[in-house]
């Protein structure tokens, strides 16, 4: 059971990173990431929502939508409750805890419509984990999300000082700077099965 | 955004090339890069996003003056969803192949920005048809890109098209990265450096990624600290 668990979060870190290989929650990769400051506040912003998020949906799903076998309503439903979670979230932290709402608050709202979230609620389904899996996929994969951008940000702190053609720069350099990092997270294929003898 | 009145032949065609929503606009990343390791791939993905996108532009066209503006954008995410869930239902009925294919991603339109920002910067500022022609023209736009990118990773990554084996690696490997996710970031970076160029000799400003069709780019930008990309 542990040792699922452990495996099912590093693997949402490593192997399966959203940004790298699964290609979720790309804009605020690219917008966000130019400072490692802003990039870890808002990664910590994807972590609680993400979190929360999975709470909320795992036993909707299972105890409603799946009970009634309506699960069809499933995209709806889910894109919903993450848009309100989110509000509440932010109206909450802005109430009680004014310190990381200064810190965080800015990025809640671009959250509802990230990928990654609507992503990684509908995989724990697809993947018909359990609801500790569930939670534990969930924080993982925010915590792969923090990875990434926090190398990301020292890459992109790199680039503004290259001699860069003038075509490629900007966007063209950072998505190619974004294709050499994911290619450095290819070498982790494999390495988690390896560990814990799955498979 | 330009208030004069544009002809509906403007509106189709400009989503092609001269505003191609992944190149020039930078919408849509995300499925971009995850679905185009193959061209069929990319043109299934790229119908989907199509029907989607003019289903939700046409009702939210003729939603627009009734629906309260600061309700507007979960108003448009749930118009949305459900013409996603009928894309979804439709392929899984009749192309389990496809459902298999896009995975997660199919149910992601939904918050693929393409369609929540035409919805936001031009469905809900225009008449019925003219957001049909926009919705048509902006999917096309989407599907072409889709289909270039998933050509060029198809080709070079697995020595194929459409399916069609062509290279066996007897005399050139294929180069498998390409299909595998740096060759998505690779592959995007080269295509938008290339349509920076041609931006460039026709005098306009190189694709960066400020959003200006994103809904979200006030708090976007507010959080970049006014940066631009």
């Amino acid at each position: 059971m542990i040792v699922n668990l452990v495996s099912i979060f590093l693997a949402a870190i490593l192997t399966n990173n959203y940004v790298l290989s699964k290609f979720l929650g790309i804009c605020p990769f690219l917008g966000v990431s130019k400072k490692i400051d802003t990039a870890v506040s808002m990664s910590l912003a994807v972590i609680v929502v993400m979190t929360v998020a999975t709470i909320a949906t795992w036993p909707i799903q299972t105890f409603i939508l799946d009970k009634f076998g309506i699960g069809y309503l499933q995209t709806i439903v889910f894109i919903l409750i993450i848009a309100a979670l989110v509000q509440f979230i932010e109206s909450f932290m802005k109430k009680n805890m004014p310190p990381l709402y200064q810190a965080l608050g800015i990025y809640l709202p671009l959250i509802t419509t990230n990928c990654a979230v609507l992503g990684v609620t509908t995989l724990n389904i697809d993947n018909s984990y359990n609801f500790a899996e569930s939670i534990v996929n969930a924080i993982g994969s925010g915590v792969g999300y923090l990875v990434a951008m926090v190398l990301f940000a020292g890459v992109r702190g790199r680039l503004e000082s290259a001699d860069i053609p003038k075509s490629l720069q900007g966007l063209p350099i950072t998505l190619i700077a974004a294709a050499i990092v994911a290619c450095s997270f290819l070498g982790f294929g494999g390495m988690i099965d390896g560990i814990f003898g799955l498979k | 955004m330009a208030k004069k009145q544009r002809s509906i032949g403007d509106i189709f065609f400009s989503g092609w090339i001269k505003e191609n929503p992944v190149l020039r606009l930078v919408l849509g990343t995300c499925p971009t890069l995850a679905v185009s390791t193959q061209a069929f791939n990319g043109i299934g993905m790229g119908v989907a996003a199509t029907f989607v996108l003019v289903g939700s532009n046409l009702v939210i066209s003729l939603l627009r003056n009734f629906i309260p503006d600061n309700v507007r954008i979960p108003a448009f995410i749930t118009i949305i969803a459900g013409f996603v869930t009928v894309v979804q239902m439709v392929i899984q009925a009749f192309s389990p192949a496809l459902d298999k294919a896009l995975g997660i991603y199919l149910p992601l339109i939904v918050v693929n920005c393409i369609i929540l920002g035409r919805a936001e910067s031009f469905a809900s500022k225009n008449g019925p048809i003219a957001s049909i022609f926009d919705g048509i023209g902006m999917g096309i736009g989407f599907t072409i890109t889709l289909l270039l990118m998933g050509s060029i990773r198809e080709i070079i990554g697995n020595g194929s098209w459409m399916g069609i084996v062509f290279n066996h690696g007897t005399v050139i490997q294929p180069m498998l990265i390409m299909i595998l996710p740096p060759g998505g970031f690779f592959v995007f970076g080269l295509l938008v450096a290339l349509f920076n160029k041609l931006a460039e000799g026709k005098g306009k400003e190189p694709a960066t990624l400020t959003c200006c069709n994103c809904p979200q780019a006030d708090m976007c930008r507010e959080s970049m600290e006014g940066g631009n990309n």
